[in-house]
């Protein structure tokens, strides 16, 4: 094991200059002034967006509002398997299954109601591992807004994916 | 049902010096502590002895707590975790206690830390300590009813709190006839723009100086122990965030450890590495975000902004590689949640030369500042002794000029491979810890430098698939797979049964996880050590004879989470 090696980094007063406020105050003035002159002509350095004209982008990994995929045939590749219930932290995931009346193959499940309460929801990407189908992904929509609690509770019909996947402003997803 | 898996073989070589200990049972267990197991009467003999004899100098009380085991003959045990700074050898003292008299002589007169964590104690679990000075409910409000950490406590169990009475400490309605100056009571918090959290403080003032002051806590309580009781072990990752969320990821990873050791496996190189990376740049920003509040605190707004600045590029690398910005939930047990992205070298390269930029103009802007200076140098200063006895660790004790840093004294992680200094400094006031985290900053971004020049290549996660989710590709084609997949989200991690504590270096100080498990797929019990909850109980104490905004100067310089604080 290494010895621990140590710094000290106490900084007794040193001499007049500090004294007289003048040195470290005309050194503050100088480090403010170079941050304000640059960025005012040269190079701008301004970490600050005009929202919400002007949005940052975020990464293909965000992870934001739900989407349930569909199988190309527009229905729910959901099977109701309760995976992402059982993962989900904040047990904000309720899902209520059925047979699918239209299975090709016998005792299909398909989902009747698959609710997620976003007021809940921690966005940790829990269900979205936990999904053996792909039925779950997320997009990078994280700025929505209700007005009452159980506006907030969103079912399928807002969590079902519309149009085409690539058009959906994916964010965190599987084969990451 | 078994506690710990212990190493019977060999004698262990504290014992001989602790007093009684041929009829006391003494063993090493699996994670290195000397394991006590002692009978409440000989209790204060022990542990007296454990502080004072010198073979034995254990002068850190890092933890209290019990556990709740209604199918043991003798229900409860109180638990403490010790360690001796220059000996560096670790102690833990089970003391089990009958259902129908929980109750054990408090420690509060060996280590002064042992009162808030004493009191934690009785809110949750329902053990009383006789002849603690204080022991009223600290994280529930006074009018809850029962102990939540209870086993026989529903977790489902909601109620509404109708009375609206506030904590009123005793002192302030006694009459003291030796104060000639006006005497008056201040309220702080627990929503005030000073205290960066909800937390309250009652003052007594004497003119401009305070001579008394108490806090309350608990504010942002969510029993987070009691909800990880009832979830798997891997959704406890999601909480763990949310104990000290200005550096979520060193929680993660300190937990995923912890879980890791008790399972008996190691996440790969390269995930230890990108682990070391990203939970040094989360404890750049916590300083970060630590010392921009200090600084607004005593007036100096603009290095606010300027320590903002590199912190939201931090945030984006995070969010790169997890998806998320402030609640990373990146660790896994077993290593990380996903491969980094492809231009993660290149970002931290990038970041190792934007950060430090920022950490020097800050330095100019302030450090020989004399207005800066008089605001904090001699405020809220703390013997080493004094900062040990209250449980102090971190930046905050490296302030006072003991060099307790975690990943130095019991390296994880591959931190005895990194070359960085420790840095401390003397008088142990707001202005040495100031000095101490501005240091701090530098020395990580010195590890993450390291880090990155030896980044090993491979895979992030086991491919041990009791621990860790198959990848998803396999679990699309591959049956055993799937299988693994559904038993791993149905049944949990199968953690074996027993107990250990495990600690990492926070941002705040050690950030210790003690763990038990039955053999289940959920944890039995898990107890956090929050750093900044050891240091917070001491914060009255430092106040006497302070003003009001040096109180407020001397509290952002301690760094007080209140997620960590309250959980």
């Amino acid at each position: 094991m290494r010895p621990v090696t140590t710094v000290n980094v106490d900084r007794p007063r040193r001499g007049l200059g500090e004294w007289i406020y003048l040195g470290p105050i005309v050194k503050g003035l100088a480090v403010t002034l170079r941050h304000f002159l640059r960025n005012f002509f040269g190079q701008r350095d301004v970490a600050t967006i005009q929202y919400p004209e002007e949005v940052r982008q975020y990464s293909e990994r965000m992870r934001g509002r739900h989407i349930l995929t569909t199988k190309e045939d527009g229905s729910l590749r959901c099977v109701a398997c309760y995976m992402c219930e059982t993962a989900c932290p904040a047990d904000c995931i309720t899902i209520v299954a059925e047979e699918d009346p239209e299975a090709t193959v016998e005792w299909e499940k398909l989902p009747v109601s698959f609710e997620i309460d976003l007021l809940r929801c921690v966005f940790c990407g829990f269900c979205v591992d936990a999904c053996p189908k792909q039925a779950l992904v997320m997009s990078r929509k994280h700025d929505f807004v209700f007005t009452t609690r159980e506006e907030a509770i969103v079912g399928i019909d807002e969590l079902k994916q519309k149009g085409p996947i690539e058009e959906q402003d994916l964010g965190y997803r599987p084969y990451y | 049902m078994t506690v710990s898996s212990p190493d019977t073989a060999t004698p262990n070589p504290l014992a001989r010096f602790i007093p009684g200990s041929q009829d006391l049972k003494v063993i090493t267990a699996s994670d290195g502590f000397t394991e006590i197991t002692v009978d409440r009467s000989r209790l204060i003999g022990v542990l007296r002895a454990l502080r004072d004899r010198p073979e034995l100098d254990c002068n850190l009380l890092l933890d209290v707590c019990g556990v709740d085991y209604p199918m043991n003959e003798q229900r409860f045990e109180v638990v403490y975790h010790l360690t001796s700074l220059a000996k560096g050898h670790r102690v833990r003292v089970r003391v089990p206690i009958d259902e129908d008299d929980p109750r054990v002589p408090t420690a509060y007169g060996i280590w002064k830390a042992a009162d808030w964590f004493e009191r934690e104690t009785w809110d949750l679990m329902g053990i009383r300590f006789d002849g603690h000075p204080n022991l009223r409910r600290i994280l529930t409000h006074e009018a809850f009813q029962g102990h939540a950490l209870r086993k026989d406590y529903d977790p489902e169990k909601r109620w509404v709190l109708t009375e609206a009475e506030t904590f009123v400490p005793d002192w302030v309605t006694e009459a003291d006839d030796e104060e000639d100056f006006e005497t008056q009571i201040i309220n702080i918090g627990p929503s005030h723009p000073a205290t960066h959290g909800t937390l309250r403080i009652v003052a007594r003032l004497d003119g401009e100086v305070i001579t008394r002051a108490e806090c309350e806590i608990g504010y942002l309580h969510r029993c987070f122990e009691k909800m990880s009781e009832t979830h798997g072990w891997a959704e406890v990752i999601p909480y763990t965030d949310r104990l000290n969320y200005c550096s979520s990821m060193i929680n993660g990873v300190g937990y995923a450890l912890a879980v890791e050791h008790m399972l008996g496996i190691e996440a790969p190189p390269r995930a230890q590495v990108v682990r070391v990376i990203l939970s040094e740049f989360s404890r750049i920003m916590d300083h970060a975000v630590c010392l921009g509040a200090t600084l607004v605190d005593v007036g100096a707004l603009t290095n606010f902004w300027y320590f903002f600045q590199p912190r939201e590029e931090i945030y984006t690398l995070l969010e790169s590689c997890a998806g998320g910005r402030l609640t990373v939930s990146y660790a896994r047990i077993g290593g990380l949640a996903h491969e980094v992205p492809a231009d993660f070298e290149d970002q931290v390269r990038y970041l190792l030369g934007y950060i430090p930029k920022f950490v020097d103009d800050v330095d100019k802007l302030v450090s020989t500042n004399r207005i800066f200076r008089g605001r904090t140098e001699g405020i809220g200063a703390i013997s080493a002794e004094d900062a040990l006895a209250w449980g102090w660790t971190g930046p905050c004790l490296r302030a006072c000029g003991v060099p307790y840093d975690l990943r130095r004294a019991r390296p994880y992680l591959g931190y005895e491979n990194y070359d960085f200094d420790v840095p401390v400094a003397s008088t142990g006031d707001s202005y040495a810890r100031y000095l101490v985290r501005l240091e701090e900053m530098r020395q990580s971004l010195r590890i993450i430098e390291q880090a990155i020049d030896n980044l090993p290549g491979g895979p992030v996660i086991t491919d041990n698939h009791h621990a860790a989710l198959p990848p998803k590709s396999k679990v699309y084609s591959e049956m055993e797979a799937l299988i693994w997949h559904f038993k791993l989200i149905y049944e949990g991690i199968k953690v074996p049964a027993g107990s250990a504590y495990l600690a990492t270096e926070g941002a705040n100080g050690e950030l210790g996880y003690y763990l038990v498990s039955d053999g289940g797929g959920k944890p039995y019990r898990i107890k956090v050590r929050p750093p900044c909850f050891a240091i917070f109980q001491a914060y009255p104490h430092l106040l006497d004879g302070h003003l009001v905004p040096d109180a407020i100067a001397i509290l952002s310089s301690l760094n007080i989470i209140a997620g960590e604080l309250d959980r």
